[in-house]
Parts: C-alpha cells; sequence; structure tokens
C-alpha cells in the first residue's frame, strides 16, 4: 500500500485501530474493522448513514469502548476510557456542532478549563495575547475579546479546531465539519487542514461530500453496514469506484427479480411538475404511474429525503405544482397529500413513523382515521377487522394487536407502517429507506411487498441505499446528486453501473431527466 | 373608580382620621412613601388613606409600589434619599436587608418611619415604627367573647391564619390570652383557614359536620373578616343561623363584615386600622418641627367594633377606601 | 367496555377506597347522608362538592397532559373568570352576559396559551407560567384588588345551589366529564390527541391536524378553569383576585398524575383523572374533620399522595400482577415470547 510520506512508513502509525467490533443489543454496529491514521496524512472516513462510521470515531475518541479489538496510539494499546483521557494521549476531536461556549469570549474558549492562572486569578491579559498568537497561525486575525458567537461558524468551527489542536496536538478528528459551512469557507478551512497536515498531525475527516475527499484526503477508509470495505490511496482513485466501495459489494449481481423495468405501467396518477424548495431541493418534474415503481438513489445529503418530503407536503415547495386527475394544486401539509391518496413511510421510523406507546391495531388504523377525520370513529370492530386484514396481508408477527408496537421488531414496525398506508388505500405510495435496519428475512419480505403493490397498481417512489435492491423492483431510477435530479434511467439503463456513475457525478446517462416547463 | 373613591374619600376620612389633627406643620414638607404593593384590600385602604391623609396635611407625597419586591423598595428609598424627601415612609415587605439603604438614609439625616411591619435592623436606623399589636387584636376578641357569653358554656372553634405567619401565631396566642381567664370559654378545633374566604367556608363546613352538625359549636374566632365572612355562608348552608346560632368574632374591620354586621350574621370585629399614616406623620411633625423624638414603637388602637357602632355607617364609610 | 369494568381493578380506585376508610375511622359519621331543604349534606357530599373545582380543572388539564404539555395558568384563569364575571354582575349586566364573557375570557386566555405553545414553540411550562404570573395580576387589575363581592342569585346558584339533590358544582362536574368523555371516546378525538402525545411529529405525517388539536386543548383547558372560577365565586359570594383558583394548578396537575396519565403525554383516562382529584379532596377533609394541628396538613399530605404514587408506580404494578396470576385485562404489559 503506497504511503503518502515514505519517510514516515517505518514508524508506527500515530492512531490505530484493530478488529474492532461494537454490539449494540443484537445489532453489530461494528464488526473486524481495522483503521489506521498516520504523521502528516489526511484520512477519509466515508460509509451511509448507519454503515458505523461514528461509532468508529467514538470508539477512537474514548466516548465508546470497543466490545472486540484494540486501539493503539503510536503502536502503543491503550484503554481509553473517555474523550478526556483521549485528548491526553493527543487525540482532539471537533463536531460538526461546535460545543464551545458561544456567550464567552474567543480567548476563553481557547483556554477553557486550562487558563493560566496567578494566585488563583486567570491572567485575562496573559490568554488573549496567547490566544491572539494561537489563532495568527491559522491565519485569523478576529478580537479574540469578542464572544465566540458574534462570529461565522467557520471561524467557530477553526476556534475549535486551534483549541483541540492546541490540547491535543497528534490526531485532529474532524466530524463532518463542512456540512453548515459555504464554498468559501469550507475552502478556508481546507487550508487549515493542509497547514495542520504539513505540521504531521494526523487528520480523520468524516464526510459524505466526495469530492471534498478528493480535494483534501490522501487515504480513504470505506465501511459498511459495520464493516470494513476497504482502505484505499485516492490518488488514481475514480469517484465512481469510491461510489460503488459505499453502495454494492458487487455490481454483478441478477437482474431484476419482479416484472422489474420491462413491466408494463399503466396511467399517470400524479405529476409533480416543477416542484422544488430553495436550499433544499431544486425545482424537478416526475410523474408516477400506475402499477410503478420509481427508485431514487443518490448518497446521504443528496436531497433524496427532501425530494420525498416535499412531494407528500411536509415540507412547502416555494415552486411547482402538483396535478393530479385534472386537478391542480399545491401540497400545503400532509393532511392534504393523505387525503389526495398518498402515503409515506419517514427515513427515521422511531423519530416520524410509530406511535410508540399506541397499540399496532391503533398504529395501522391512525392514518385512515385521520382521513376519516375525528367525528366519524372506526368502531372497535371495525378497527380490529382492519388491522387483522393489514397484519395478515403484511405478515406482521405480534403477539396480539393491542401491545404498544414498540414491543415489536424494527422489520414489524416498518411493516406496521406499511399496513397503516395500505390502509388507507392509497394510490401513491412513497417509501424513504423502508429496508433500513431490519433484518436479512424481514427485508426480503419488504421487497416483495413493494413487488406486489405494484402489481396492485400503485404508484410507488421508493428511496434506497442498496443498490441492488433498487434495480431489482424499480421501471425506473431517478439519480439525485447536489440536490438536483440529474438522471432519470430507464431500460438497459437500470444497471448499478449506470447508477454509480450518474451518482458520481462522471458519464452524463443517455436521457436526461423531465425538463421543466 | 380610583376618582370615585377619591371623592369619597374627602367626605369619609374627615372623621376617620381626626387624631392627627395636630399635624400642621408638615405642610409643604415632601415625603416618599414606599408601599409593599395592593396584595390584599386592606392594603389597598392603607395606600388611599395615606394619600388622603398627605393631601389633607399638604404634604407632597411621593408614592412607589414595589409590587411585593424588596429591591424594588430600596430602589424606591435610594431614589427618595437623591430627591432630598424630608421623610421616607416604608411598608417593609420582608424583616431582613434593610441596614445598608437606611443607614445611607441616615448618614443623609432623612427620618426613616416603619409602617404595619417591623424589621430586623439596629433601632437607631429608623425613627420610629408604627404598627398594630397583633396579639391585642385576639386579645380584644376573647375578652369581647368572653363578655358576650357571660357564664354559658361556649365551645370556639378558631379559623387560623396561614400556618406560620406573624398575624396568625399573635393572634392565636392574644385570643388564648383573652379567654384564659374565663373557664367556660374553649377552644375545641383550630385549623387553618390561609385567611382566604373560600378556604374559609370549607374549613367551617368541616367543623360543623365534626361538631354533630354544629350544635356543639358557640362561637367561631377568625383570624381575619374574609375568613369569617366564609365560615358565615357555611353557617347559614347549614341551616343553622350565624350571629346567633353560632357567634361571629374577628379581626380587621373590612367592609364586608360590617355588611354582615347590618344582616346580623356577625358579633364583633376588632380593627386593624388601615391609618398607620396619621401617627407616622403626627410623629415627624413633632420630631421635625419640634425635636421631639417618637417613641420607637407607636402602636394603634385595637378598637372594637359590634352591631351597635353603626355598622351600616362603617361600611358606608370603608366601602370608598378601596378595601 | 373491558375499559369499564377494568377500572374497578385500578390502583386510584384502591387509593379512594383507603382514604375514605381513613376518614370514616377518624370521624364515624362520615358516610352519614342526610336529606334537607330538598338536597342532601353529608361529609361525602363536602368531598365531592370541594373536589368539584379541581376535578373540573383537571379534566381539562387531561387534555393538556395528554398532548405532552402542562398548563400552569389555569388558577390564575380562574381568577380571571371569577373577576370578570364578579365585576360585571356589579355593574348591572345579567348573570347570562357575565357567565358568558367568563367562559369566553377563560377561553381567550387557553388559545393564547395554545398559539404560544403551537406557533412560538415555546415550551409549555415557560408559555403557561406567563400566563399563571400575569393572569393573576390581570384578575387584580379587574376588581382593583378587593374581594368584588356580589349577591346575584343566578352565579351564586352555580356555587352552592342544588339540582336532583345534589350540590350544583358536583352536578357541573359530572356532566363537563360526562360529555367530555363522551367526546373523546365516542370521538376519534381521544385517539388523536394520544397520537399527538405520542408522537407529533409522526401525528402529523399521517394527516392529523397536530396543531389544532394542540391549540384546542389548551383552549378546553382555559374554558375548564372558567368554569372552575365561575363556581368558586359564586361559592363565596365574591371574586377575590388574590386567593381564587391559588396553587390550584398543581392540585390538578396532581390529580392528572394520581389519575395514571403520563407527564409524557400519550394515554389518557379523564375519569381517572376525576377520581384523583376526588382522592386529593378526601384527604383534604380527611385532615379538616381529624383534628391535627395545622401545621401537620401539609405532611400529611404529601406522606399519602407518596404512598399513593409508590402504589401505582410500575414497580408496584409488576409485584401486584405476580400476586394475581391471570388478569384478562393487562394485555398491553405482556412482552413479545
Amino acid at each position: 500500500m503506497a504511503q503518502a510520506q515514505g519517510a514516515q512508513a517505518a514508524a508506527p502509525p500515530l492512531l490505530q485501530a484493530r478488529q474492532i467490533g461494537k454490539i449494540f443489543g443484537q445489532h453489530h454496529a461494528l464488526d473486524g474493522v481495522d483503521f489506521e491514521a498516520r504523521a502528516g496524512e489526511v484520512h477519509a472516513l466515508l460509509g451511509e448513514n448507519g454503515a458505523g462510521k461514528s461509532t468508529l470515531i467514538k470508539i477512537l475518541t474514548g466516548a465508546l469502548q470497543p466490545d472486540a479489538g484494540e486501539v493503539l496510539v503510536e503502536g502503543q494499546p491503550v484503554h481509553l476510557r473517555d474523550p478526556q483521557q483521549a485528548q491526553g494521549l493527543g487525540i482532539g476531536t471537533v463536531y460538526q456542532e461546535v460545543n464551545l461556549l458561544t456567550n464567552r469570549s474567543v480567548a476563553e474558549n481557547l483556554f477553557l478549563g486550562r487558563q493560566p492562572t496567578r494566585f488563583g486569578l486567570v491572567r485575562k491579559g496573559v490568554i488573549e495575547r496567547q490566544a491572539r498568537q494561537i489563532l495568527a497561525a491559522y491565519g485569523l486575525e478576529i478580537d479574540v475579546r469578542a464572544e465566540l458567537g458574534s462570529y461565522s461558524v467557520a471561524i467557530q468551527q477553526i476556534v475549535a479546531i486551534a483549541r483541540a489542536v492546541e490540547l491535543s496536538g497528534k490526531v485532529l478528528v474532524l466530524d463532518e465539519p463542512t456540512a453548515s459551512l459555504d464554498r468559501v469557507e469550507v475552502d478556508k478551512l481546507f487550508d487549515v487542514v493542509r497547514a495542520l497536515k504539513a505540521r504531521g498531525l494526523a487528520i480523520v475527516f468524516i464526510t459524505h461530500f466526495l469530492d471534498q475527499v478528493f480535494a483534501l484526503a490522501d487515504r480513504v477508509t470505506v465501511l459498511r453496514n459495520g464493516r470494513l470495505v476497504g482502505t484505499k490511496t485516492l490518488a488514481g482513485l475514480s469517484q465512481t469506484e469510491v461510489v460503488r466501495m459505499m453502495l454494492g459489494k458487487d455490481l454483478s449481481f441478477a437482474h431484476a427479480i419482479g416484472g422489474g423495468p420491462d413491466a408494463e405501467t399503466g396511467p399517470a396518477v400524479v405529476t409533480f411538475d416543477g416542484i422544488g424548495r430553495a436550499g433544499k431541493v431544486h425545482p424537478f418534474t416526475l410523474t408516477l404511474h400506475e402499477g410503478e415503481v420509481v427508485g431514487v438513489a443518490g448518497l446521504l445529503g443528496s436531497g433524496r429525503t427532501e425530494m420525498a418530503r416535499l412531494m407528500f407536503g411536509v415540507d412547502l415547495a416555494d415552486s411547482g405544482m402538483v396535478r393530479m386527475g385534472g386537478r391542480v394544486f399545491a401540497l400545503r401539509s400532509p393532511a392534504q397529500a393523505v387525503a389526495a391518496g398518498f402515503g409515506f413511510c419517514p427515513e427515521d421510523r422511531k423519530l416520524d413513523g410509530i406511535f410508540a406507546d399506541l397499540s399496532v391495531r391503533e398504529n395501522i388504523i391512525i392514518a385512515l382515521q385521520a382521513r376519516l377525520g375525528w367525528f366519524r370513529m372506526l368502531t372497535t370492530e371495525e378497527q380490529v377487522d382492519i388491522a387483522g386484514r393489514f397484519a395478515d396481508a403484511l405478515d406482521i408477527r405480534a403477539a396480539h394487536h393491542d401491545m404498544a408496537v414498540k414491543l415489536l421488531s424494527g422489520g414489524n414496525q416498518q411493516k406496521v407502517i406499511l399496513a397503516r398506508w395500505l390502509a388507507t388505500d392509497p394510490r401513491v405510495l412513497i417509501l424513504d429507506e423502508p429496508t433500513r435496519g431490519i433484518d436479512v428475512g424481514a427485508h426480503a419480505e419488504i421487497v416483495r411487498t413493494i413487488n406486489r403493490l405494484r402489481e396492485d397498481g400503485l404508484a410507488l417512489l421508493v428511496i434506497s441505499s442498496e443498490l441492488d435492491e433498487v434495480v431489482a423492483y424499480s421501471n425506473r431510477i431517478v439519480v439525485m446528486r447536489e440536490r438536483q435530479m440529474v438522471a432519470e434511467l430507464r431500460g438497459e439503463q437500470i444497471d448499478p453501473a449506470t447508477i454509480v456513475q450518474a451518482i458520481a457525478g462522471q458519464a452524463a446517462p443517455d436521457q436526461t431527466p423531465e425538463e421543466t416547463p | 373608580m380610583s376618582i370615585l373613591h377619591k371623592t369619597a374619600l374627602a367626605g369619609g376620612l374627615a372623621v376617620l382620621l381626626c387624631s392627627s389633627a395636630l399635624a400642621q406643620g408638615l405642610s409643604g414638607k415632601v415625603v416618599g412613601f414606599s408601599q409593599i404593593g395592593s396584595e390584599s384590600g386592606w392594603r389597598a385602604a392603607e395606600t388611599s388613606v395615606t394619600k388622603a391623609e398627605a393631601e389633607r396635611l399638604g404634604i407632597d407625597l411621593k408614592f412607589a409600589d414595589a409590587q411585593q419586591k424588596q429591591e424594588n423598595q430600596i430602589k424606591a428609598i435610594r431614589g427618595f434619599i437623591a430627591q432630598g424627601v424630608d421623610a421616607i415612609l416604608v411598608a417593609p415587605v420582608v424583616a431582613t436587608g434593610w441596614e445598608e439603604v437606611l443607614t445611607e438614609a441616615k448618614e443623609a439625616s432623612i427620618p426613616v418611619v416603619l409602617l404595619d411591619r417591623g424589621i430586623e435592623a439596629p433601632e437607631d436606623l429608623y425613627l420610629t415604627s408604627v404598627a398594630s399589636d397583633q396579639v391585642k387584636e385576639g386579645r380584644v376578641a376573647g375578652e369581647w367573647l368572653v363578655g358576650a357569653v357571660g357564664d354559658k358554656e361556649c365551645k370556639v372553634v378558631e379559623l387560623q391564619g396561614t400556618v406560620g405567619s406573624s398575624p396568625a401565631i399573635n393572634r392565636k396566642q392574644g385570643f388564648e390570652e383573652g379567654i384564659a381567664g374565663a373557664a367556660n370559654v374553649s377552644i375545641i378545633r383550630s385549623q387553618t383557614g390561609d385567611f382566604t374566604r373560600s378556604k374559609g367556608k370549607e374549613v367551617m363546613e368541616g367543623f360543623i359536620k365534626a361538631e354533630g352538625g354544629g350544635a356543639g359549636i358557640c362561637a367561631v374566632y377568625s383570624h381575619n373578616d374574609d375568613m369569617a365572612v366564609g365560615a358565615i355562608q357555611a353557617i347559614k348552608d347549614a341551616g343553622l343561623k350565624p350571629g346567633t346560632d353560632i357567634l361571629v368574632v374577628s379581626i380587621d374591620a373590612v367592609p364586608d363584615i360590617f355588611a354582615a354586621m347590618v344582616a346580623g350574621e356577625a358579633n364583633a370585629t376588632v380593627e386593624l386600622t388601615p391609618n398607620m399614616a396619621g401617627p407616622a406623620f403626627a410623629a415627624l411633625d413633632a420630631y421635625l418641627n419640634g425635636g421631639t423624638v417618637p417613641e420607637k414603637f407607636i402602636i394603634t388602637e385595637s378598637k372594637l367594633y359590634t352591631p351597635a357602632d353603626d355598622p351600616q355607617g362603617e361600611y358606608d364609610r370603608r366601602k370608598g377606601l378601596g378595601y | 367496555m373491558t375499559r369499564l369494568s377494568g377500572i374497578f381493578l385500578r390502583p386510584q380506585v384502591a387509593a379512594l377506597v383507603a382514604v375514605l376508610l381513613m376518614n370514616w375511622l377518624l370521624f364515624p359519621d362520615f358516610f352519614d347522608l342526610t336529606w334537607r331543604d330538598g338536597r342532601l349534606f353529608g361529609s361525602l357530599i363536602d368531598v365531592l362538592n370541594r373536589g368539584a373545582p379541581v376535578a373540573i380543572l383537571a379534566i381539562g388539564m387531561t387534555a393538556v397532559i395528554a398532548t405532552k404539555g402542562v398548563d400552569l395558568s389555569v388558577g390564575a384563569v380562574m381568577a380571571i373568570a371569577a373577576a370578570v364575571a364578579a365585576t360585571l354582575v356589579v355593574g348591572g349586566q345579567p348573570a347570562i352576559v357575565a357567565v358568558t364573557a367568563a367562559l369566553a375570557a377563560g377561553l381567550l386566555c387557553g388559545l393564547w396559551n395554545g398559539v404560544l405553545v403551537t406557533y412560538l414553540d415555546m415550551q409549555p411550562i415557560v408559555a403557561t407560567l406567563v400566563l399563571m404570573v400575569a393572569g393573576r395580576g390581570l384578575a387584580q387589575l379587574i376588581t382593583e384588588g378587593s374581594i368584588v363581592t356580589f349577591s346575584d342569585p343566578v352565579l351564586i346558584y352555580i356555587g352552592t345551589g342544588a339540582f336532583l339533590g345534589l350540590p350544583m358544582p358536583v352536578v357541573i362536574a359530572l356532566a363537563l366529564l360526562l360529555l367530555t368523555t363522551l367526546l373523546v371516546r365516542r370521538t376519534a378525538l381521544g385517539l388523536m390527541i394520544e397520537a399527538v402525545g405520542v408522537n407529533k411529529g409522526a401525528a402529523r405525517l399521517v394527516g392529523i391536524p397536530a396543531r389544532l388539536l394542540l391549540i384546542g386543548a389548551y383552549a378546553f383547558a382555559g374554558f375548564c378553569a372558567a368554569i372552575a372560577g365561575i363556581i368558586v365565586a359564586g361559592d363565596i359570594r365574591g371574586a377575590d383576585a388574590n386567593n381564587a383558583g391559588l396553587w390550584l394548578e398543581l392540585d390538578a396537575i396532581l390529580a392528572v398524575v394520581i389519575g395514571g396519565t403520563s407527564l409524557l403525554g400519550g394515554r389518557f383516562s379523564i375519569p381517572l383523572s376525576v377520581l384523583g382529584a376526588v382522592i386529593i379532596q378526601a384527604m383534604n377533609t380527611g385532615i379538616l374533620i381529624s383534628g391535627l394541628p395545622p401545621e401537620f396538613n401539609l405532611m400529611v399530605k404529601a406522606g399519602i399522595i407518596i404512598l399513593i404514587l409508590i402504589l401505582q408506580s410500575p414497580l408496584a404494578a409488576e409485584a401486584f400482577a405476580r400476586r394475581m396470576p391471570k388478569r384478562k385485562t393487562a394485555p398491553r404489559e405482556r412482552t413479545m415470547p
């Protein structure tokens, strides 16, 4: 494996993790993961949500303890009890949300917890002078007596980095530092990171912006589903190869299980015509047909969830209209979408989907009840009947339907949410990551259910990070990148390789998305 | 309404306030008054009486409402000192924490008079304090009852004020002193009614139920008139005649108890006068114009009112005071 | 209607029976009822009558707490409603105008709370604290700091009259309990309120008008507080802005908690909240007739409440379930095999 700096190849890595395993309940968050960060390199850590990035970072910075494997600092095995200890060993962390005291001065923040004192008094003059010197090295000339909160997030971020480096000095972990910065600020931050790299620090860089990885990092490590996919030197690596590492284990799997891309689709159900929202999703136009599954591919942060939220009226679009059966309207609320015959299974099941303390039965009938209105209550008999029917249809395994839904497994909870929407007899179903975080068996069932619903004539829009899955059930695939719909793939184009290329933004596919009129 | 009050005051106050007729020499003087707030009808009456009294004497009264906060009172007192007033009246909201600001007043040679509540501070920091004697109030009530029942056996139920408050403790003690000599008068039940009308009613209901429908109760002694008014309603609801079947004696002399006396439903009340300012101005007059240092503690009269004392007239007179 | 038969097995019922028995031991005539002047008299009736204002507050408070909120202002709203009603009748308005205006004032206060919580996204405890503090001041402003005494027969009837032998406050509380329970359980309102309380975001996503329900819950709590305020004023024939409803919001919250509704929102039971209010009042009455010195009031009350809350804690429920091997009506505690 090529080293960025040959001279240091012989020295042990500043920070190393060997065969790390971490189990939450029954779920393997990490399994046999190796990772290292060498002096003078920027090492990017990549992976979709749930890949295990944050768990690994927490273990490396002492916030979590591994169940298996070991952490080494400069070749010596260490047991990191907490972040303070990690800091003492030279490992500093800067998070996306700056966790400093915004109502204290910049200088105080830099020296928080280790102010130089004389006779127990904080020496204000001294810390202000030192703070100016430190920040000058980062190209910052600001009033260090001003409140930290009076500066932009970018400057706060750099102050946080300066503080972490001053405290630790060997390894700097940057956890999605650019998420809330604009382009100029990102460039400034990168200059700082490059300077630190030149000083011989090891920098671990977590992000999901691929171009930033290529702009800054020397090596990249990709995790998927808690396992190490690989560590590669970026020089000579293409974006496509990185996307492939992130999304699919191999690109040669069988094509389409169900009717697949060639299945006949029915008439148009709904057209989202130029729907968009500034800062969230560029206006897009998309028509869904009866008996059709439209897959949505794209990396995390590409705007795929935002798109679904606009289509269901959760967030309000500031452009475009919905056309449905001769009617043209703007979606103002989920209630309106439900009334129009839409259903939506959100990405975060716990947060936005289930009513944990309510019963399975109530969770299933709630959307139908909301659509009927408060006055026309479903009788207990009707509720039992409906819940029974859809629970059977989706094979929801619950001891009985009066138990709290929180007692069910993730897969069964997801099926409860599906059942909830099916009970409303919808025409359009939007599923955001319907298979995330559920076990393999339930996974396959949900894929089968999606196919069956399509055969029943529903129009489905399915967002998923699982490429093979999307390929398997989609008649059409739209690709999102940087908040834009960048490609619409049909027929022969529905192929993992083509999708990966579109996501990576390299070869332009033949077919461009429908134009906004 | 406040204009209405003032016109009523002009007529009603002359009689009530004749005690301070001496104070001629305060005309043109500036006096600051830091009032606690307006948490009760009595407090509102004290404010309006003080203002009327000042107007009658030609005093330029600077009024400051502290809204139950000591810091506001301290601010107001500092303001008075800065304005160079001739004297300061304070109705202190709490007993402690006054040394500093009173020392400032003393250094500026401004006499301070405390109204209706005492403080914990060296006595040389204020000229005098005008207050009622709460123990005496209770004693007057008790002595009245002893006189009223004569040799008859009399079981008394007591409606206490808020547990732990000084008027509740003192008025209880005073009443017990007042009936100590009479073996035929005894307190059989005592509960707190929190000084409120509704709790007074609720507690009295309980007393009546617990004492065989009220048959065993000869009198109710209430630490304030409001609770007594509630108790009167409870007695009526139980089918008994307040003032006859059960005697009602209480303290404060607010208008509504006189209304009850007119209806024959209350028997006696001991006045807690809202006119603390009258004696205060008299003391200030003697001090500022004659150099006479008054007594440290001026005790206001605890006057007993019964249906013989023109309750309708008292009611009309007091109604305008903001009770 | 398995719920109804289950209600007699609840720990709240056991607690009420225990408190009543204790009262009986302290005062053997406790359960005596007599008929006089066309109405029932007795300590038991006193408990219901005195407990009615808190029970009415608790009905409104249950709706708010079920949405994961809390309303600290109901005591102050009582004072406002009492002040409005009393000032209007004293000013010569007919009772119907005074009562309507007082109810409208309560509704308005509730709407204000609801708007702060829903549209300004303030935490309920903070939003309603505003009115808790300012509301009493507002009531004092209306009454100009004094007790406004009135002699309007209608208002007095609401506070002290009798209907079918029962005191009016009890009749009003029962009617409100019945109507509200029917409204939330015979329509889908109850389920929707629970859904909002359990997961507001998800409720919105399934098409429940979450904001409307939230505002509605606070408005209803304000309305209930106004009813309680009118009753309390009628009872003492006067509006006491300083003391009307003072600290009753805490009793109402306690009643809801004793009734088993979680402060974290979700499942609620209005009848059990009312039962909670009756338990609290039975305790107060018991202390009153016990003859204990008043210094012990709060200690005794606190001790009993802690006991009740321990009895209905999940831990105690488990221990209870273990002793009673088979219970048909507790399927929710079971977990997946």
